[in-house]
C-alpha cells in the first residue's frame, strides 16, 4: 500500500471528490462473445445449458447462448474498470454491495454500452477513522439502444 | 436442469432450493480473468495483509454472482430474475489447492433463500425472497434479497 497521506492532502481530495459527485462519468463498450460467456460460466461452476449450449439456448426463442445476469455483476460490466476515477483520500478500499436490475435478455454477440456516474457521496465517522460510501449508477444498453440493465454499486473508502 | 417452478407452487416461507460451492483460490484466480477483477487482494497474500486481511479474500462480486445462480437456478427457464441486492457482511477465506483442479479439505458454502413475500403486478407473477450466503460456520456472510417473475399456471 502506498504510505497515508498527510491531513492536508487528504483534505483536498476529499473536497475534489465532494465535486465530482453527479459529474464524474465514463461509459465503456463491450461486445460480448460466447467464449467470454462460457468462460465465465465456468468460472463460477454455473452449469446451466443456456449459458453455453447455443443449439439448447436457441430453443428458448434466443439467437445464441444467453447472457447470465451475473455477468452485469462483474468488475467487466460494472465495476471498477467501468467507473470513472475519482479522488479517494483514504488507503483502504471496499467493496459495498449494491443493488443490480434486469431488464431485457442478453445474448452473447450483443453490443453492451455501459455508462457509470457517481450520483451519491455519504460521509461517516467510523470507530476507526473516516469513512466515504460512494454510490455508482451504471446504466446497460445495447446495440439497440434498450436498457438491459440497471445497477447501483457502493464503494467504501476508509481512514 | 430441475422441473419448472410455478407461481402457484410456492407460498410466503418457501424455502429457495439451496445450492453449495466451494471458492477456492482457483475459482478465484479465474472469476478474475473473467470479470477482469485484478485487485491483488483476492490474489496476493502479502497485499491482502496489507489490507487489514490474514490472507486473500473471495471476491464479493463472485459471492454475489452465486446468489444470482441460485435464483436462476429455482425460477427455472421460464422465469425472469428483476432485481438483486447484498451486501458484504464478512469476509470469507478460499480454500487452497492439494493440486490442479484438487482443493484442500475444508469450508463448503451454501447459498441459501426463502419467499418473503408473493404479489402480482400487472400480469407479472413475482416473488420476493430473502436470500444470502452462508459459511462453513453457518454465518450468513451475504445477505441479499431478489425478485423474480414466475410463469404462472393461469
Amino acid at each position: 500500500m502506498s504510505s497515508s497521506l498527510s491531513e492536508a492532502e487528504k483534505t483536498r481530495l476529499l473536497e475534489d471528490l465532494r465535486e465530482k459527485v453527479d459529474k464524474a462519468e465514463k461509459s465503456v463498450v463491450i461486445e460480448i462473445d460466447k467464449s467470454m460467456v462460457r468462460r465465465f460460466a465456468q468460472a463460477i461452476e454455473d452449469p446451466n445449458p443456456l449459458w453455453q449450449d447455443e443449439e439448447y439456448a436457441k430453443r428458448t426463442g434466443s439467437g445464441g447462448i444467453l447472457v447470465p445476469p451475473e455477468f452485469f455483476c462483474t468488475s467487466m460490466m460494472s465495476g471498477g474498470g467501468c467507473r470513472p476515477e475519482v479522488p479517494l483520500p483514504y488507503d483502504r478500499i471496499l467493496d459495498g454491495g449494491g443493488d443490480w436490475e434486469f431488464l431485457l435478455p442478453v445474448e452473447a454477440g450483443d453490443t453492451i454500452t455501459s455508462s457509470s456516474k457517481l450520483v451519491e457521496l455519504r460521509e461517516k465517522q467510523g470507530k476507526s477513522g473516516k469513512m466515504l460510501f460512494l454510490t455508482f449508477e451504471t446504466l446497460h444498453k445495447n446495440q439497440r439502444n434498450e436498457l438491459v440493465a440497471k445497477s447501483r454499486g457502493v464503494t467504501i473508502n476508509l481512514e | 436442469m430441475a422441473e419448472q417452478l410455478y407461481w402457484e407452487d410456492v407460498q410466503e416461507g418457501t424455502e429457495v432450493t439451496p445450492l453449495s460451492k466451494i471458492a477456492t483460490t482457483e475459482m478465484l484466480v479465474r472469476w478474475a480473468t473473467a470479470g477482469l477483477d485484478f485487485n491483488p487482494l483476492h490474489y496476493e497474500d502479502a497485499n491482502a495483509k496489507s489490507q487489514g486481511q490474514a490472507g486473500v479474500i473471495v471476491h464479493g462480486q463472485l459471492k454475489r454472482a452465486w446468489l444470482v445462480q441460485l435464483m436462476t437456478d429455482w425460477i427455472g427457464e421460464q422465469g425472469a430474475l428483476k432485481r438483486l441486492s447484498c451486501s458484504f457482511r464478512g469476509t470469507d477465506t478460499p480454500r487452497g489447492m492439494a493440486m490442479i483442479g484438487i482443493p484442500k479439505e475444508g469450508e463448503t458454502w451454501w447459498c441459501k433463500g426463502s419467499v418473503n413475500k408473493k404479489y402480482t403486478e400487472g400480469t407479472d407473477h413475482l416473488v420476493e425472497c430473502e436470500i444470502w450466503v452462508e459459511n462453513g460456520q453457518g454465518t450468513k456472510t451475504t445477505p441479499g434479497s431478489a425478485v423474480a417473475i414466475l410463469p404462472s399456471k393461469g
